[in-house]
């Protein structure tokens, strides 16, 4: 597989693939082996057109451990700022070789640009587009629930995970239900229908609007961020009324089965979709999912990059 | 002047005979026919001059993207013998002195009429009424009103619009887009864009205000036409009012008839549209729209636009595609060939209604002894693989590009000459 623009470019012995090579390389790098070789001589280029944190350090520490040379290129400040097209800083980056480009962009589609335009010929990683996906952010997912609820082997057959939240606008969660199907878990998507997109029903994953109805059989609870400029647009009344429908407190929490786990794909916003009493919780694995981020990234850079195909 | 005779020709698919043309009228038809320059009609369908009721030519303001010039040739190659120029030019043709140099421009070209529309509202800004009696009484003599590519949304200045250009027969061209419904939308919002993260265009944006100004043309008893209609509602809709009796009459475009949404997976920009492509139950219901009668005309929309503004991600990209070259044969392959149409109702489609529609006068006639001679020549047995280097257009942005089409046009007649021949400008 030449590019990672979509969790559906994935078949199931291939995202197992991913877990079990981002599991070695986690345990190589506890083993304090410290920079491994692969990549070395490799240019990874960190293009990111929105702000973003915790996904562009864990690209860049990624890549880093691997030995490759990372260019970090942000909008702000740069030639985009100056009204440079995608395509003239896409023709730039091929002018300098870059081996493989993980985009962050606004616009669903961009990373499919990228890959498909003939603007470069090295690999293309998806690191959030738009409201479309964000294929990494699924494969850390599916990493910690197996680790958490399969002991870290095989796949996510018959792990019942609920997905809560602005579904509409969420690329963590189109990512989420294509993967965690394809591994062969079983999803429900719960959310005010405001904030599910028409076609929903084509997905096929369940899809309720009570939150109280689809706790008692989660293995996992996926907590969705709610962004701001959703609070004002009539998606739902409060973000007081919207919390006590559809947040995760302790009470609720409280209803899930031994064992089951909160994950937040973060920046969380305490008292709104998730309580602070949750997020510091034991079922808690959101610092987890940081961690494992950075594994499930060298995984991916090393699978495209390091000369042998995903599974195959 | 010289004159033509047209060889062998089927006229609208029917009757095969020879066609003498000069001084501009048709002035025999029959056997053994003879005239100073032959063409070879044999094979081909001739059908009256297409005319084209919505066209983008950019001029003045985006004269990278089209002139009257280029926009007029690609006209001709597609078998057109008048265009309609859309009004969202820079400057807006909302003055007299727009629309006329428009005009100006269109018989400098002399390839195609050129009518400008004239836009509704100042600057197709919605608020207030542009100079409509101006443009009407103007040299270009306007009577097609519409601030497409953004909609008429007030319900009272479109109430006015529809009155007041009754006063000298005027019609009203409505871009039904509720725009709350459809704020930054990308494309059709459903199956597609649920799975591809587009914002979604609803139907309901489309079908809700048709059905607003349907009522509101039944109530000031005016004239109203329906720009590019695309949905299987809207089409339910313009039907339930015609057989009320409103004053309704309706468009398709060629792409509407051709694509849907899925084509869209692609996330390439060249199927960025306004309206939306929409999904395979909304095609079928146009094609049968247009058959029925229930749609009256096909439109090319054709917009053209500079390839920086199409080489880019999908939410950079411009809205719109070109199509004066290829409408013809997109008509053929999705509504002459299925079956759902004879070639005499592409004559209607295509040339008489638009014509009676946009009152344009001595288009639209039929092909007949005495008749203005505008005569497109249609060989509906030539394959064309399109690419799109290979166009009069100054921009690129065909949505056929690598797909092979039914047919070419291979003369056109415009006041009895011809502007192209052997396929080719004249």
């Amino acid at each position: 597989m030449k590019h990672l623009l979509s969790t559906a470019d994935l078949t199931r012995d291939q995202a197992v693939n991913v877990l079990d090579t981002a599991k070695q390389l986690a345990a190589a790098t506890t083993q304090g082996l410290g920079k491994l070789p692969p990549l070395r001589g490799r240019t990874v280029v960190n293009l990111f057109y929105e702000d973003s944190t915790r996904t562009r350090i864990s690209f860049e520490a990624a890549a880093k451990r691997l030995s490759a040379d990372v260019i970090n290129f942000s909008a702000k400040g740069s030639s985009v700022s100056k009204g440079e097209s995608l395509k003239d800083t896409a023709l730039t980056l091929e002018a300098m070789g870059a081996d493989a480009v993980v985009i962050r962009h606004p616009s669903s589609g961009a990373p499919h640009r990228l890959a498909h335009a003939g603007w470069i010929s090295g690999a293309v990683v998806n690191a959030g587009d738009g409201t479309h996906e964000h294929p990494t952010q699924a494969l850390l997912d599916a990493y910690t629930m197996r680790q958490n609820l399969r002991d870290g082997e095989g796949d996510l057959e018959g792990v019942k995970v609920t997905i809560v939240g602005d579904v509409l606008h969420s690329r963590v969660a189109r990512s989420n239900v294509i993967l965690l199907q394809t591994l062969g878990a079983e999803v429900t998507l719960v959310a005010p229908p405001t904030l599910l997109p028409i076609g929903v029903d084509t997905w096929g994953c369940e899809v309720s609007y009570n939150l109280d109805e689809c706790l008692e059989e989660a293995d996992a609870v996926m907590m969705l961020r709610v962004q701001r400029e959703r609070m004002n647009a009539s998606f739902f009344p409060t973000t007081h009324e919207y919390s006590n429908r559809y947040g995760l407190n302790v009470a609720r929490m409280n209803r899930m089965p031994a064992g089951g786990i909160v994950m937040h794909p973060g920046p969380m916003n305490r008292g709104m979709e998730i309580s602070a009493d949750v997020a510091d919780s034991k079922r808690s694995v959101i610092v987890e999912q940081v961690a494992n981020g950075v594994s499930v990234r060298m995984a991916v850079l090393y699978l495209m990059l390091g000369g042998t195909e995903m599974g195959e | 002047m010289t004159s033509y005779v047209i060889k062998g020709a089927s006229i609208l698919g029917e009757q095969v005979a020879d066609i003498a043309i000069e001084d501009g009228v048709i002035t025999a038809i029959g056997a053994d026919l003879s005239g100073d320059v032959v063409v070879d009609g044999t094979g081909c369908v001739a059908l009256p001059g297409l005319v084209d009721l919505h066209t983008h030519l950019r001029e003045p303001g985006r004269e990278d993207a089209e002139t009257v010039l280029s926009g007029s040739r690609s006209a001709a190659l597609g078998g057109f013998t008048a265009v309609h120029a859309m009004a969202n030019t820079n400057p807006v043709a909302d003055t007299a002195g727009v629309v006329e140099q428009v005009w100006r421009l269109g018989q400098e070209a002399g390839l195609v009429d050129v009518r400008p529309v004239g836009a509704v509202t100042i600057g197709l800004e919605g608020t207030a009424l542009a100079s409509l009696g101006a443009m009407a009484d103007s040299a270009a003599a306007v009577r097609v009103f519409s601030d497409d590519g953004k909609c008429v949304h007030d319900p009272v200045l479109m109430r006015r619009a529809l009155e007041y250009v009754k006063a000298f027969d005027g019609v009203v061209a409505q871009h039904a887009q509720e725009p709350r419904l459809t704020v930054d939308a990308q494309m059709n919002e459903g199956v597609i864009s649920s799975k591809l993260g587009l914002a979604g265009w609803p139907a309901v944006a489309e079908e809700a205000i048709i059905a607003r100004d349907v009522l509101l043309a039944q109530h000031v008893g005016s004239r109203l036409h329906i720009c590019h209609l695309s949905t299987a509602g809207s089409v339910d809709i313009v039907r339930w009012a015609k057989a009320r009796g409103i004053n309704v009459t309706a468009e398709v475009t060629p792409h509407h008839l051709y694509f849907t949404d899925e084509i869209i997976e692609s996330y390439n920009p060249i199927f960025k549209v306004n309206p939306p492509l929409r999904t395979r139950e909304d095609v079928e219901a146009v094609r049968a729209g247009l058959a029925d009668g229930t749609i009256d005309i096909v439109a090319t929309d054709h917009a053209p636009h500079a390839s920086e503004d199409k080489d880019c991600e999908w939410a950079a990209a411009a809205f719109g595609m070109t199509g004066l070259e290829t409408a013809l044969a997109v008509v053929h392959d999705t509504m002459v060939k299925t079956g759902l149409m004879t070639w005499a109702a592409v004559a209607e489609r295509m040339s008489t209604n638009p014509a009676t529609i946009g009152r344009v006068a001595d288009q639209g006639q039929p092909i007949a002894v005495g008749s203005p001679a505008h005569i497109t020549l249609f060989n509906p047995s030539i394959d064309v693989e399109i690419h799109p280097e290979h166009t009069a257009s100054n921009s690129r942005n065909t949505p056929f590009a690598g797909i092979t089409l039914p047919g070419k046009v291979v003369a056109t007649f415009y006041r009895g000459r011809p502007t192209v021949l052997n396929g080719e400008l004249a």
